[in-house]
């Protein structure tokens, strides 16, 4: 199952960076398809993105309200929030676990072998401020003189944008060269930050500081699809807790915010048979490990 | 395996938040569309954000 998910997470990657001209065009794509939300961080000023980043296009919204208010646009963000909450309603954080490329950088950073270290849990909640403040409030209330607000999470902390888009915009426009300063220094030193983490740390961007990633775990008790736990199989092994890849501990806490359904606990860890994957509360699929039903206990 | 899925199934019900909330976002995806927010996503999203990358 490890395999097909990251094959997914490759698929999903290259169906949002799709558009493979950009070293003949040296610009980004501009296409139709852009109009289409892309499920996981993938910024959307990426040269070979073919999707929109619903973070990013939500700050630009929210920037450009009262600009649009008094223009008699009413461009609130509910296509963005409506597309990314039919999402969460669906799958939850599960797109973290296999729809996200900038998790995937993370996963095969952390499989350079090193020691591995914890996040810390009260970190957890940093991407709930992230969310909130540098996506809502501060594109809202911090304007220009014309009443234009800056996308803050883009500009000055998404370490997605500066390695899909920052970084090749520079290669394939030199002119941007003489451009960079201060901010960009920020947001690369931001970057290499997460990624030395994401060696010795499982995905330390999700858990600490992505706002898409908080904005799916309020869907994690209201989800479709989600994994099951059948407290009756339950024998409080633990066994679940040193699998996760988000520091999840299952059997305490199923619903939790952290879980992308990876599904390593379900088919690495429980020898119970006591975690299920369900769509709507209907099982989707248990665990398969050529165990009769006869020799589960 | 047929079996535990079938206990599975009369054990628990079927769970209708989640098409309350797909519905709600259904609905507020319909709205952005219609006030035309589309069109304004487009215009940003194949335009090279050199603020957002962290360049301009």
């Amino acid at each position: 199952m490890e395999t097909v998910r990251k094959w997914v997470q490759l698929i999903m990657g290259f169906l949002m960076n799709s558009s493979w001209s950009f070293p003949f065009t040296r610009t980004i794509y501009q296409g139709p398809l852009k109009v289409l939300c892309a499920p996981g961080l993938n910024c959307y000023s990426c040269p070979a993105a073919t999707t929109y980043c619903p973070m990013g296009s939500l700050q630009q919204l929210l920037g450009g309200l009262r600009f649009a208010l008094e223009n008699g646009q009413y461009y609130f963000g509910l296509s963005v929030l409506g597309s990314i909450g039919i999402l969460g309603g669906l799958f939850g954080r599960m797109i973290c676990g296999w729809a996200c490329p900038f998790g995937f950088i993370q996963e095969l950073l952390h499989k350079i072998p090193s020691r591995k270290f914890g996040v810390p849990h009260i970190l957890s909640y940093g991407k709930f401020v992230f969310l909130l403040l540098f996506v809502i409030v501060l594109p809202l209330a911090l304007v220009d003189e014309s009443g234009i607000g800056s996308p803050w999470f883009c500009k000055f902390v998404c370490p997605a944008g500066t390695l899909e888009a920052g970084i090749p915009m520079l290669f394939l426009q030199p002119n941007l060269r003489n451009t960079i300063g201060l901010l960009f220094l920020n947001k690369f030193v931001i970057m290499l930050i997460f990624l030395t983490w994401a060696i010795f740390a499982s995905r330390p961007f999700c858990r600490t500081a992505c706002p898409l990633g908080a904005f799916y775990a309020l869907f994690s008790r209201v989800r479709l699809i989600r994994l099951h736990l059948d407290e009756s199989r339950c024998t409080n092994c633990k066994a679940c807790h040193h699998v996760c890849p988000m520091g999840v501990k299952f059997n305490e806490s199923p619903d939790d915010l952290e879980c992308i359904s990876c599904l390593a606990c379900m088919n690495k860890a429980c020898k119970f048979d006591a975690i299920s994957l369900e769509i709507g509360g209907i099982p989707l699929a248990v665990p398969d490990r050529g165990l009769s039903p006869a020799s589960k206990p | 395996m047929s079996q535990t899925i079938s206990n599975s199934l009369k054990k628990r019900p079927l769970r209708k938040a989640p098409m309350v909330v797909i519905a709600a976002f259904l609905l507020l995806w319909l709205v952005g569309v219609a006030t035309g927010e589309p069109g304004r996503v487009l215009e940003q999203a194949v335009q090279v954000c050199l603020s957002c990358i962290g360049i301009g």
